[in-house]
């Protein structure tokens, strides 16, 4: 990517993102007590963190719309994924369960 | 044991956990066009995986500045309270600069780590666990988006999905144990089909889509179950 369009994107990501860091640890110095917006709070890492996830999950693998077999990956990635977070396991454990499952279902296509 | 000894210690484990996931980040960096030097910037300045990801995602589909940011706050929201958290537990010696440094750093595994300590924090410990997550991030990253351009497509294709599958693991435990956790999961997920598939929905762009699958259920979330003091 060119930097004259890059570095205008890093200034306003890492601005942005210091700025929603900092401005609460330096100003705030006493407890939220509005509900709804406590409650807001604590929801949104998981609605960010699912919006991202489906069905991005799905395309994350190289399928475009015809490679059918890296879709097959990473629809098994995502079971395997869920299933082994579903059962509590560490972020680094199913990071690579996810991984594991697409390599087995990829490498079908050696075979035909 | 110190309390510098103490938070680099406490440090290692989050910093070998970012070297693998900044790994699978800065190959996606790559096979979207940036540079590797551009991607080891991007994991030095911002720190954080998710807003990375989608950043980049942004970049390489050409959005504007405005979009950008408001994806990072909408994203990156979750440190505010992080952050407001931890201004309860900070000790005397953390003033204003110490405090403006250490916001730099706080991430959801290195506040995570921070807020189990018992008793107040001080500098020593804080910035002596910041180190290792740093140097993993960056290092990943720079790991990574060698290999993105070295590596064959099959290995690119199976590493492309750690990073979902890091987030799989943050949502669905919490979501198996709490029902309005559950919900917001449901939520947003059938918002963000909704974005990326129904006629019309489908022409907002991502970044936008995101948004507004994130708000629109965590506010519904926060309305139909409060959340107490004591649940946090």
């Amino acid at each position: 990517m060119p930097w004259s369009r890059f570095l205008p994107y890093l200034a306003v990501m890492a601005g942005v993102t210091y700025l929603i860091r900092a401005l609460p640890l330096t100003l705030v110095r006493r407890r939220i007590r509005n509900s709804f917006f406590r409650s807001f709070l604590y929801y949104i890492p998981y609605a960010v963190l699912t919006a991202m996830t489906i069905p991005d999950i799905l395309y994350s693998t190289g399928f475009t719309g015809e490679n059918w077999l890296a879709f097959a990956g990473a629809a098994g990635g995502l079971c395997a994924a869920g299933f082994m977070a579903l059962r509590g396991h560490g972020l680094l454990t199913v990071a690579l369960t996810a991984c594991g499952a697409v390599a087995l279902i990829q490498s079908v296509a050696f075979f035909i | 044991m110190s309390d510098r000894r103490r938070g680099l210690r406490d440090g290692i484990p989050i910093g070998l956990g970012y070297l693998s996931v900044s790994f699978a980040f800065g190959i996606q960096a790559v096979s979207l066009g940036l540079s590797p030097l551009q991607a080891v910037l991007i994991s030095m300045t911002n720190l954080t995986s998710a807003g990375q990801l989608a950043g980049i995602g942004l970049m390489a589909g050409g959005a504007s500045l405005v979009e950008m940011a408001l994806a990072q706050i909408t994203i990156n929201m979750r440190y505010a309270l992080m952050s407001l958290s931890l201004t309860q537990r900070l000790g005397a010696d953390m003033t204003g600069l110490r405090r403006a440094f250490f916001a730099f750093g706080n991430t959801d595994e290195i506040f995570a780590v921070a807020s189990g300590q018992k008793g107040e924090l001080n500098h020593h410990y804080l910035y002596a666990l910041m180190l290792a997550p740093y140097l993993g991030w960056s290092l990943g990253t720079l790991l990574g988006s060698l290999a993105g351009t070295l590596l064959p497509v099959f290995f690119r294709d199976v590493l492309g999905i750690a990073i979902y599958g890091m987030f799989l693991a943050i949502i669905l435990p919490p979501a198996r144990s709490r029902k309005s956790v559950a919900a917001v999961v449901l939520m947003a997920a059938c918002l963000s089909l909704a974005f990326r598939y129904l006629p019309f929905l489908r022409n907002l762009s991502g970044g936008y889509a995101m948004i507004i699958s994130a708000v629109v259920s965590a506010a519904a979330a926060a309305l139909m179950f409060p959340v107490g003091e004591e649940d946090e």
